[in-house]
């Protein structure tokens, strides 16, 4: 009996002394917590999304409490958190900016077809490795779905073939936008704004073989806007939200429907 | 007796250094070697956990464990007060030095499976056993070489990697693969002080 009881009073002994070593060692070396950033870290969401550009909740709450930081940042929190931690620090309210992930993609499985049969890894990293994936358009979404696996708050859908982004879901933390392999995702304030739903950079005529609606670099929405918001870059058209009033000019003149008016 | 501690204190950074000749710890050595400063923490913070560890676990082996014919519970052991010293170097450095413990990082937490650590504790005893000149101070002795032996080898290959920095290299040697060819050839270079310890001491061990 011994020869098994020993061995195991031996282990737990020292085990037991060293513990005790460690507690006192905790107890006499205590590093003050600063009060304000456990205080703050509470009551962010703790979704370590780092949309703030720190690093995790923790981060973002040491720096709110040094002051090195501003209110407001996290956008899964929202106004709500920004307003708490802007009492705890007792500085006024920063003014909460909602934003939201939009999808520059509209090539279902109306307007675009396949060029291959995949049969590879079920997500879009690895098919996009394969010719830049199945579809005919080398530029659009996938529709494997990598998005979705990303949102934490259950925002995306794959619908017909497309990443769908639910605007009232999103929180605007940018974990879709890291992980599309086509950078097809952007992050946009919420308002009614015109968007792009394309993102070929082919010219013209490669385009619109590819999809029914792809953006060909016509430069008529450019033409069209009154206040200097779009650009047509490498092909592509580009809004510059912060100029977009949503006046939707530029969707009436597009004779590829590549443009939508979101609200 | 301090020609033999001196000898066992030059082999143990030369000729048998753990990270160079012995290839245990290897993790911290291409982790944390990135720059001087974080290299010479981190050494300095393994060798105290090392030499804590051999002053420990030497006493526990010799008059709990042999005795008592439980000397298979060695590694579990030696282990357990690693881990247990690791923690302390944590505990101490977070409230003294807290940029060392924020530049450190992961690496910390790892000396506890740091190979190299566990490595001098058991083969001092080894070594005790096979010569029985090599008894609590000897095994110190080498335990504080080994430390430092480890502190040559990361301080050495800091300065060489902050000079490959601003190097050079082809694309598909960046990163790791240069890292491990210099790790390589730093270590061949070290088979060049083979010898050294015993001409210059007279051939005492």
């Amino acid at each position: 009996m011994s020869e098994i009881m020993l061995p195991i009073i031996i282990v737990s002994v020292i085990g037991l002394i060293a513990g005790l070593g460690l507690a006192i060692a905790s107890i006499v070396m205590a590093v003050p917590k600063d009060e304000k950033a456990e205080q703050i870290e509470e009551i962010l969401p703790g979704a370590n999304c780092g949309a703030c550009g720190y690093s995790g909740c923790s981060g973002y709450a040491l720096a709110l409490s040094q002051g090195k930081a501003q209110p407001g940042l996290c956008s899964p929190g929202g106004e709500e958190v920004a307003k708490q931690t802007s009492e705890i620090l007792g500085v006024e309210g920063a003014e909460m900016v909602k934003k939201a992930a939009v999808v520059h993609c509209n090539g279902t499985c109306e307007n675009t077809k396949d060029s291959m049969i995949y049969q590879g890894i079920d997500s879009c990293l690895a098919a996009s490795l394969m010719y830049g994936g199945k579809g005919e358009c080398t530029y659009g979404c996938l529709g494997f779905g990598d998005c979705v696996k990303a949102c934490e708050f259950g925002g995306i859908s794959i619908v017909n073939g497309v990443s769908v982004i639910d605007m009232n879901k999103c929180k605007g933390c940018q974990a879709c936008k890291e992980v599309c392999p086509k950078n097809l995702i952007s992050i946009v304030e919420v308002k009614k704004q015109a968007i792009v739903r394309c993102s070929n950079h082919d010219k013209g005529a490669k385009a619109v073989k590819a999809c029914k609606v792809s953006c060909i670099g016509c430069m008529m929405c450019v033409k069209a806007c009154e206040f200097g918001a779009i650009k047509v870059e490498n092909f592509v058209a580009k809004v510059d939200s912060s100029k977009c009033t949503g006046c939707g000019e530029c969707v009436k003149v597009c004779k590829r429907n590549c443009i939508e008016i979101i609200e | 007796m301090i020609q033999s501690l001196v000898a066992i204190f030059l082999a143990s950074i030369l000729t048998e250094n753990y990270v160079l000749s012995k290839f245990l710890g290897v993790c911290p050595f291409l982790g944390v070697s990135k720059n001087v400063n974080t290299a010479t923490g981190m050494s300095v913070a393994v060798t105290f956990v090392m030499v804590l560890a051999t002053a420990v676990t030497w006493s526990i082996h010799m008059y709990i464990l042999e005795p008592n014919g439980f000397a298979y519970l060695q590694t579990i052991v030696f282990i357990l007060i690693i881990a247990a010293l690791v923690q302390l170097v944590e505990i101490v450095l977070k409230k003294y030095i807290p940029s060392l413990y924020s530049s450190l990082g992961i690496y910390l937490p790892l000396i506890t499976t740091n190979c190299a650590v566990l490595g001098v504790t058991m083969l001092v005893i080894e070594r005790g056993a096979a010569d029985a000149s090599f008894g609590y101070l000897q095994s110190l002795v080498n335990a504080f070489g080994s430390g430092v032996g480890f502190l040559v080898a990361m301080v050495l290959f800091a300065g060489i990697r902050e000079k490959m920095e601003h190097s050079d290299i082809p694309e598909t040697m960046k990163g790791l693969p240069i890292t491990l060819v210099a790790a390589a050839i730093v270590a061949v270079s070290f088979l060049g002080f083979q010898g050294i310890v015993d001409g210059m001491l007279g051939g005492v061990k």
